[in-house]
């Protein structure tokens, strides 16, 4: 277990002061200046040598994201826009970055502009987080006025960073519908390339991170990189908080060190499964939109990247959801598929007109109105729908679809059976909406 | 995809107070010369928020004129954010999370109490006090089940808990946001596991709690007050057990 001193969210359950003055104290903004005087390259270097991967669901590495950033100014200015549009089922990690150690954020924005020569940065928070938002602004404004950020600050890096919110849609949190939403737009997400490195906010350079990635880098930078690597397995590096949800006795956010079985994580810190571990019945390891996996594969996981994709599922966000054997797998997922229908920016067709079938077909697959070669037909669109949209939604959505026919075909199979031996109500159509 | 429309019945115009049009030019100024349109979701929410709770169509236009986008652009994006009502709402607006991870803790439970109390979803209250839907997830997953009622989140609800706060709201009684159940914030329930260590934190940090941010970010009713906040008093964080370290 993650020893208290390894952990880089002191502040995690609001248990003490987020305000400036209390979190210097606990270490934030020290020695920030002797870090910027390494230089650019050597912080990108720091955070490479690390191992940081994104923490906000492709693990994507962070230090080779940042080295796309153009280092000669051709005109145009760079940005980093922070992703704090946090709405992935399962996922509520950087609420509590945002509200009780905004600090962390706030300097890590600094540094990270720092490192790739920007100069502005903006952080998109959900509009529902309207209280994280009034905190975090406050405590923006008490950067500014300690002269830590803003114009001829005490780093001699001229930064400014500026607050802005959303309004309700799931797809912001993509990067590039994040832009558009940033530029006063409809959040549709854009065809990639370019790449928001070479052409982002206002086709300018820009890196887009998650709050949870740019929280890190003051303590990977302050503590070195060699500490960060030690702790998780290799090319899984650091510590990150797991958000244990669903049918555990006592659900909680919890900074861990990567790798740490699930097991362990449920039983030390969630209370244990509800109804003791026998009773699971399935997990779904990384927010809603990985596949989930049955309990028999969850005796001696270890939660990171490359273990969960050797399972064909994901680390994704680290929203763990629980569920016990007194759950309707089926009607769990068609719960999900709905949540991806509503949230569809209905840009490209398989998505739009794809994840309102899947909803449909799962919702009347839940009652057992369906024939079983529809199982199969769920399956094959959802590779239809897989890889055939320019943003990742459209795979979200088919995910945690293929997830179940994998593992709870015979869950399906046996309701309709059950379905068939009774009397058939007349079903209510449902028009596509 | 959510199908959204505008209101049938629409008021004749809309025009900002001169307290949120100041806001609007200061937002406006957060971004570089000739990309003032960034500024619209923040000014049309604040435009939500003085007609009480939704957007109506002169709103749209009014937005539109003050950033200089052509109308469509608002139409767009009005109808693209679900956080935008476009009908009216109650004076207390309640948003119950439906999402897997809500689901699995009773969600169903929590939206028929709303049912059984304010009505169908979009339904308004015959003296205007509530109306709720289903939204998706909040983003308050190992809280769950809850509910975004107004601007804060009631945590861990039960069909009791969330009939009381509705009750305290009707009654005008001050009402607790965060978890119902004394949960410190989304620690497990019976205290912290982990950041047990005193030597993590300085001694005087015990000294002096955390008090909730003071804003006046917040967007006024016309005519009222300038120092008049909605806003119920949150529980200061507390450090519980804990005594202060010894020097």
């Amino acid at each position: 277990m993650l020893e208290d001193k390894d952990r880089i969210f002191k502040n995690l359950y609001g248990l003490h002061d987020w305000r400036l003055v209390a979190a210097r104290a606990r270490g934030a903004w020290a020695d920030t200046k002797t870090i910027i005087e390494r230089g650019h390259e050597a912080i990108i270097d720091e955070v490479k040598a690390s191992g940081l991967r994104g923490r906000g669901g492709a693990g994507f590495p962070t230090g080779l994201k940042w080295s796309f950033m153009p280092t000669k100014f051709d005109g145009r200015p760079s940005y980093l826009v922070v992703n704090a549009d946090e709405s992935e089922p399962g996922t509520c990690k950087d609420r509590d970055i945002m509200r009780h150690d905004p600090q962390l954020l706030i300097e890590g924005a600094f540094l990270s502009s720092f490192a790739m020569r920007a100069h502005v940065s903006y952080i998109y928070i959900r509009g529902e987080f309207i209280r994280e938002r009034e905190i975090l602004q406050t405590a923006i404004d008490e950067a500014y006025d300690a002269k830590l950020i803003g114009k001829n600050n005490v780093h001699g890096w001229d930064f400014d960073l500026y607050l802005s919110h959303g309004a309700g849609a799931y797809i912001c949190g993509e990067e590039t519908a994040l832009l558009e939403s940033l530029e006063g737009k409809k959040g549709q997400p854009r065809l990639k390339p370019p790449f928001p490195a070479n052409v982002g906010l206002y086709g300018a350079p820009t890196t887009v991170n998650n709050v949870e990635t740019i929280a890190v880098v003051p303590d990977i930078l302050r503590r070195g990189a060699t500490w960060f690597a030690s702790l998780g397995p290799p090319n899984n590096t650091g510590t990150k908080i797991f958000c244990i949800s669903g049918h555990v006795n006592t659900p909680c956010n919890v900074e861990e060190e990567m790798g740490i079985p699930l097991r362990e994580l449920i039983d030390r810190h969630a209370g244990g499964v509800r109804g003791g571990w026998d009773n699971l019945l399935a997990v779904i390891p990384g927010g809603s939109s990985v596949p989930c996996i049955p309990a028999n594969q969850c005796d001696d996981l270890p939660m990171d990247f490359d273990s969960l994709k050797a399972l064909k599922t994901g680390l994704g966000t680290a929203g763990v959801i629980v569920m016990d054997k007194s759950t309707d797998i089926v009607r769990a997922i068609a719960r999900i598929s709905y949540f991806y229908k509503h949230e569809s920016c209905g840009q490209c067709t398989p998505c739009r007109e794809g994840t309102g079938w899947m909803w449909r077909v799962l919702e009347r697959m839940a009652r057992g109105e369906a024939e079983k070669d529809e199982i199969s037909m769920l399956l094959d669109v959802s590779y239809q729908v897989e890889g055939h949209t320019i943003c990742a939604l459209g795979d979200a959505a088919a995910w945690p679809v293929q997830g179940l026919i994998r593992h709870f075909r015979h869950v399906i199979e046996e309701r309709i059976d059950a379905r068939a031996t009774k009397p058939i109500a007349p079903s209510v159509p449902v028009a596509a909406e | 995809m959510s199908v959204r429309r505008l209101a049938a019945d629409q008021p004749e115009g809309f025009a900002f107070t001169p307290e949120n049009l100041e806001w609007a030019r200061a937002e406006m100024k957060k971004y570089p010369e000739g990309r003032q349109a960034s500024a619209v979701l923040s000014i049309l929410w604040r435009a939500q928020e003085q007609m009480g709770g939704w957007l109506p169509e002169p709103a749209l236009r009014y937005v539109a004129d003050l950033l200089g986008l052509p109308y469509i652009r608002l139409y767009e994006i009005a109808t693209f954010y679900t956080m935008f009502n476009l009908a009216p709402v109650g004076r207390h607006f309640v948003q119950v999370c439906g999402t897997t991870p809500c689901w699995l803790r009773g969600a169903d439970e929590i939206k028929d109490t709303c049912r059984r109390l304010i009505g169908a979803p979009g339904h308004v209250t015959p003296d205007g006090l509530f109306s709720w839907i289903e939204v998706e997830c909040l983003g308050a997953c190992v809280n769950a089940p809850m509910a975004q009622i107004d601007k804060d989140y009631y945590e861990d609800l039960t069909p009791e808990s969330l009939e009381d706060i509705l009750e305290s709201l009707k009654a005008g009684r001050p009402v607790t946001p965060g978890s119902q159940i004394g949960r410190q914030t989304s620690a497990p329930l019976g205290g912290p596991t982990t950041l047990t260590d005193p030597d993590l934190y300085p001694e005087h940090e015990t000294l002096e709690p955390a008090s909730p941010a003071l804003t006046d970010a917040e967007a006024k009713r016309p005519g009222a007050a300038a120092n008049l906040r909605e806003r119920p008093v949150q529980k200061p964080p507390i450090a519980k057990d804990r005594k202060p370290r010894q020097k």
